[in-house]
Formats: structure tokens, C-alpha cells, sequence
């Protein structure tokens, strides 16, 4: 079986299309099959092959997302903790990122694993539409992702990405990468239009290949098609809170405070997750993200319910 | 960013007392301590650094900035093992100027922060041991600030702290730049005489309390006029 990269550089060295960096610039060699590995310094290694360098840091780990299709669309909601051991690393990460103006990446796992690989995706999904004058389904691009990251399997690239999208009927070729003045920060009381869409598919399409996605694709090896995901180590929270609530039928407000209720509940109670949350919508017209709210302010509130409640 | 003595042999204490037989391993990483911080303003940035070079007890070298001039407008801070840290300055310089010859123009501090990402990450699997903070000015002039994990994970930041102190550093920073978990304080904009007073301030605080951290200081202020670096001495015990 070609490994897709190693293809991807075939092709690369004939054509100079990179601008002379080469695409192993990008993607980090594997430590197993390169015999003069430079890894194993120990002169009398033991037969076996994948002795590692213990790495002397932690890196970053823990959170909480989740997706879920009601008949507004999707909607893709994280917290924004970033831990690495014992450590908030960073407590304004974006685990939401957008790909194209119809999809967006919820990412979860090894937060430098994540980002490259988002940003790995990002490029060849615009490659393909410039080269193929089309958006890539999601389908497709769940697929595409899941087979650049199959040479990793087993070892320690820890990526867990939900796509979410809204797939467009077969012969519109405009998916834009997202445009500049995106109502990128707007509250869900506006109406956000986003991309430079002509909006002629209004309608939720009858045909099953269009309409809302929502994928999930892991780097070891798992990619679900499904309407409702959770990842991370605050999922079992996360799930508890959706499972509850979630039908079909909701409206864009309630599924925008379900999705906020679950990710708020699930910071409570998971050490590793919390700090803001971050909301993400996507329909027919593309994504519109909500304003990222402080979760510490809505746990006042929440306790000041609490004793209301035992009061009155 | 956690400082490492707690994790793996290096940097690690020896424990002197018996356990029992041990495998010793060659171990490619060494702790070489060390912190960074940076602090981005409105016309400004700041990357700050201590000069101390250690290993377990010793010292090495009490003049050994961890801050490198990329460009006229990028400063990059790196500290934890110092030969990864000098490794990882080579390659970025041979980057920019293969950059500066292919384009014809300079690298910006967001794209030097973009290609570092991908030259972390390059090395995924036998990761540089470097903890990287960059400091400069973006497009438009603004301050910019971008914090790095070792295998390339970056944000862009208004300011942060990295190498042994910075676990210590960063809820200071916290609460004197970003006004957090203050309740009824005006949110005034960071001046640059009050910013580097500040860094000042906080690497004496780090001196006091992390062995790793003192001997002296180096402050290098990037504003369009130029880089303005300065030494301020700190405790050398």
C-alpha cells in the first residue's frame, strides 16, 4: 500500500509546486522504518524496535467537545483548556477551527498533534478544490484525513477530530475559504451570514448526500459517521447532559444552550477541562461562531440558582 | 509550559540513597534551566531572559542570553536544553534567509512563528527539548507575542512565560497584565516604561525562588525604531 504522503512527495519533486520546501517539512518522518534512526544513540539497543527517547516533558492533553445535528444544522461546541500534566498550559486555546467556510474541526487529544494536522487538512483540501474546481464532501474529506494519518498508527500521535459540515449540492463549486469579513465573533441574537454565498439551496435538500455531517475520525484508525459526538475526558459528562435533552427538533437557542449546558457541566466536574467555551453553528449559509463566554461567570449564576431553589 | 525536574532523568536530582539495581540509560536530553518571558504591547514588544547556563548543581556560564535577534522586528526566546535551544537558532536563521532569497522580503513575526511550528513538529517523534517564546511586530505594527509547547503546538499570546520559573511566573503575569480574578479594577493599557518595570520586577521575584533563574537579566525591547537590549544584574547564589 503507497502511503498517501509519500505519493504527495513523488508527485512533489516533479513539479516544483511548494516553492522548493519540500512536503517532509510538514509532515514529521516516522521512527520506525529509517534503519540509521537517530533516535536509539544507545550503542547495544536491544532487538526491539520501537525504543523510544523518553521525552522529559508532557505535553498537552484533556478536554472537552462535542457535536451534535438537530434540524438547524450542526453544532460544535469545546471548552478551552489546555493541560500538560498538572499544568494549565494555556487557558485561551481555540479547539474549534474552521477548514472551509462549511466545515469546522473540533479537535481533541495532543494539542500540537491537533494543530498540524488541521493545518495538514486545511492544505489539501484547498489543493483539491483548486485543482479539481470543487469542494471535497465531508465524507471525502473524513476519508482523506483518516488514510494521511494511518502510516501514525501505534505511534504516539494522539488525534481525535469530529468534522462538522453542511455538504452542498453536487455542482456548486463555491466553499470559500473562510473570507476575511466573517462575522467571525457574533452573539446567536444576529443573524450571521458568513461566506460569499449565493444563497439559492435554501432548503434542507431531500437528497442524502447533502445537508449536515458531522464525522468523527481518530488517529487510530476509527472514522464514524453520526449525529451526535463527544470527545475527551469530559465526554461522559458531556453526553449525560445531551442525552437528556437533545431531539431533532430543537430550535438554533435551545440547541445553542444545550451544547453550552453540556460543555459547562462537564468543566465542572473534569479537572482537565474548563475556562471558556467556545460555540460554533454551521448551516446551509456556512459557520457563524458565538462569542466565547467565561465559564466562571455561569458558575455564580448557577449557584445563586441552586440556593434559590432550596429557598423559595 | 511545566518546568521539567519533575519528569524523566533529566535535570533530575540524584537520589543518594540505595533502591536497588538500576538501569542506567543514555538519556539524548539534558536541563539546562533557564526562563523566558515575554510581554507584547500596543507599538511594542519585550522578550526578556536570564543568563544563567546550569546542569543539576553546576553552573555553567553566568552570561548565556536565551534571547536570539531573527529580524528587525522578531526577538525569539528558547530555554531548556541548550544545545537543542543553539540547534534550533541555526536552523531558523538558514530558513529565514532561504526565505529573504526566494521572496525577496522579510519574514513577518507570524510567519517565522508558523514555520517554527512546522519545524517542531518535524521533529514529532525525537522532539528539540526547547521551550520557544517569540516577541515582535506584526504587519500593522501591534505587538505580538507567540508561546510555543516543544513539538509546535503555538498560540499568539499578549504575553507569557516559559522554561523552570515559568509555573511560578505565569499567574503573576496573569493577574498584573491581564487583570484576572480582579474584581473592580480599571483595565489600563500596558505603557512601555511601566511593562518593563514590570518584567524587572517579577524576574528578581524568580531569581528569589527558582534555583535555575538569577545572575542577570537581559530585556530586549522591539519597537519600529529598532531592538533596545539592556543587562540588569540579578542574585548570583
Amino acid at each position: 500500500m503507497t502511503d498517501y504522503y509519500n505519493f504527495g512527495l513523488r508527485r512533489l519533486k516533479k513539479s516544483r509546486r511548494n516553492s522548493g520546501i519540500p512536503l517532509h517539512f510538514f509532515i514529521p518522518t516516522l521512527p520506525n522504518p529509517a534503519p540509521s534512526n537517530n533516535r536509539s544513540l544507545f550503542p547495544y539497543s536491544p532487538a526491539n524496535q520501537s525504543v523510544t527517547v523518553r521525552r522529559p516533558f508532557p505535553l498537552s492533553h484533556g478536554t472537552t467537545t462535542l457535536g451534535f445535528i438537530f434540524q438547524g444544522g450542526v453544532i460544535a461546541a469545546a471548552d478551552t483548556r489546555a493541560s500538560a500534566g498538572g499544568l494549565v498550559a494555556c487557558p485561551e486555546v481555540h479547539k474549534i477551527t474552521p477548514i472551509h467556510s462549511h466545515l469546522v474541526v473540533t479537535s481533541s487529544g495532543s494539542g500540537a498533534d491537533c494543530m498540524l494536522w488541521e493545518r495538514i487538512l486545511t492544505r489539501e483540501i484547498r489543493l483539491y478544490q483548486l485543482r479539481h474546481r470543487r469542494c471535497l464532501s465531508i465524507r471525502g474529506t473524513a476519508k482523506l484525513l483518516s488514510f494521511m494519518l494511518h502510516p501514525f498508527k501505534g505511534t504516539e500521535v494522539c488525534v481525535a477530530l469530529t468534522l462538522c459540515g453542511w455538504d452542498k449540492d453536487a455542482g456548486n463549486t463555491d466553499c470559500t475559504k473562510m473570507s476575511e469579513d466573517l462575522s467571525s465573533t457574533t452573539d446567536d441574537s444576529s443573524s450571521a451570514v458568513c461566506s460569499s454565498q449565493d444563497v439559492t439551496a435554501m432548503a434542507h435538500s431531500a437528497s442524502p448526500s447533502s445537508g449536515p455531517k458531522l464525522i468523527y475520525v481518530c488517529s487510530d484508525g476509527a472514522r464514524l459517521q453520526g449525529d451526535i459526538f463527544s470527545v475527551g475526558s469530559g465526554s461522559p459528562y458531556a453526553y449525560g447532559v445531551l442525552d437528556r435533552d437533545l431531539r431533532w427538533s430543537l430550535s438554533k437557542e435551545e440547541a445553542i444552550s444545550l451544547a453550552r449546558e453540556a460543555v459547562f457541566r462537564a468543566t465542572h466536574r473534569d479537572a482537565y477541562s474548563g475556562n471558556n467555551v467556545d460555540l460554533f453553528h454551521v448551516t446551509a449559509q456556512g459557520w457563524s461562531q458565538r462569542k466565547r463566554e467565561d465559564l466562571k461567570e455561569e458558575y455564580y449564576r448557577d449557584m445563586k440558582r441552586k440556593t434559590n431553589i432550596v429557598e423559595g | 509550559m511545566i518546568s521539567a525536574h519533575g519528569f524523566g532523568d533529566p535535570g533530575k536530582m540524584k537520589e543518594y540513597h540505595y533502591t536497588g539495581p538500576v538501569e542506567h540509560r543514555f538519556s539524548p536530553y539534558a536541563f539546562n534551566g533557564g526562563t523566558v518571558l515575554a510581554v507584547a504591547g500596543e507599538d511594542f514588544a519585550i522578550v526578556a531572559s536570564d543568563t544563567r547556563l546550569s546542569e543539576g548543581y553546576s553552573i555553567h556560564s553566568r552570561d548565556s542570553p536565551k534571547c536570539y535577534k531573527l529580524t528587525d522586528t522578531t526577538v525569539i526566546g528558547c530555554s531548556g536544553f541548550h544545545g537543542d535551544c543553539l540547534t534550533l537558532t541555526k536552523i531558523i536563521d538558514a530558513r529565514l534567509k532561504m526565505y529573504k532569497h526566494s521572496n525577496n522580503k522579510s519574514m513577518t513575526s507570524g510567519a517565522i512563528a508558523a514555520m517554527l511550528s512546522t519545524i517542531l513538529y518535524g521533529r514529532r517523534f525525537f522532539p528539540y527539548y526547547v521551550y520557544n517564546i517569540i516577541g515582535g511586530l506584526d504587519e500593522h505594527g501591534k505587538g505580538a507575542v507567540y508561546s510555543f509547547d516543544p513539538v509546535g503546538s503555538y498560540q499568539r499570546d499578549t504575553y507569557k512565560a516559559g522554561g523552570s520559573a515559568s509555573a511560578m511566573l505565569q499567574p503573576l503575569l496573569d493577574n498584573q497584565i491581564g487583570f484576572k480574578n480582579m474584581e473592580g479594577v480599571q483595565h489600563v493599557p500596558l505603557t512601555r516604561d511601566k511593562a518593563v518595570q514590570l518584567v524587572k520586577d517579577v524576574f528578581i521575584s524568580a531569581a528569589e525562588r527558582d534555583v535555575y533563574t538569577g545572575d542577570a537579566l537581559r530585556v530586549c525591547v522591539i519597537t519600529k525604531e529598532g531592538i533596545n537590549e539592556q543587562t540588569i544584574p540579578l542574585r548570583k547564589d
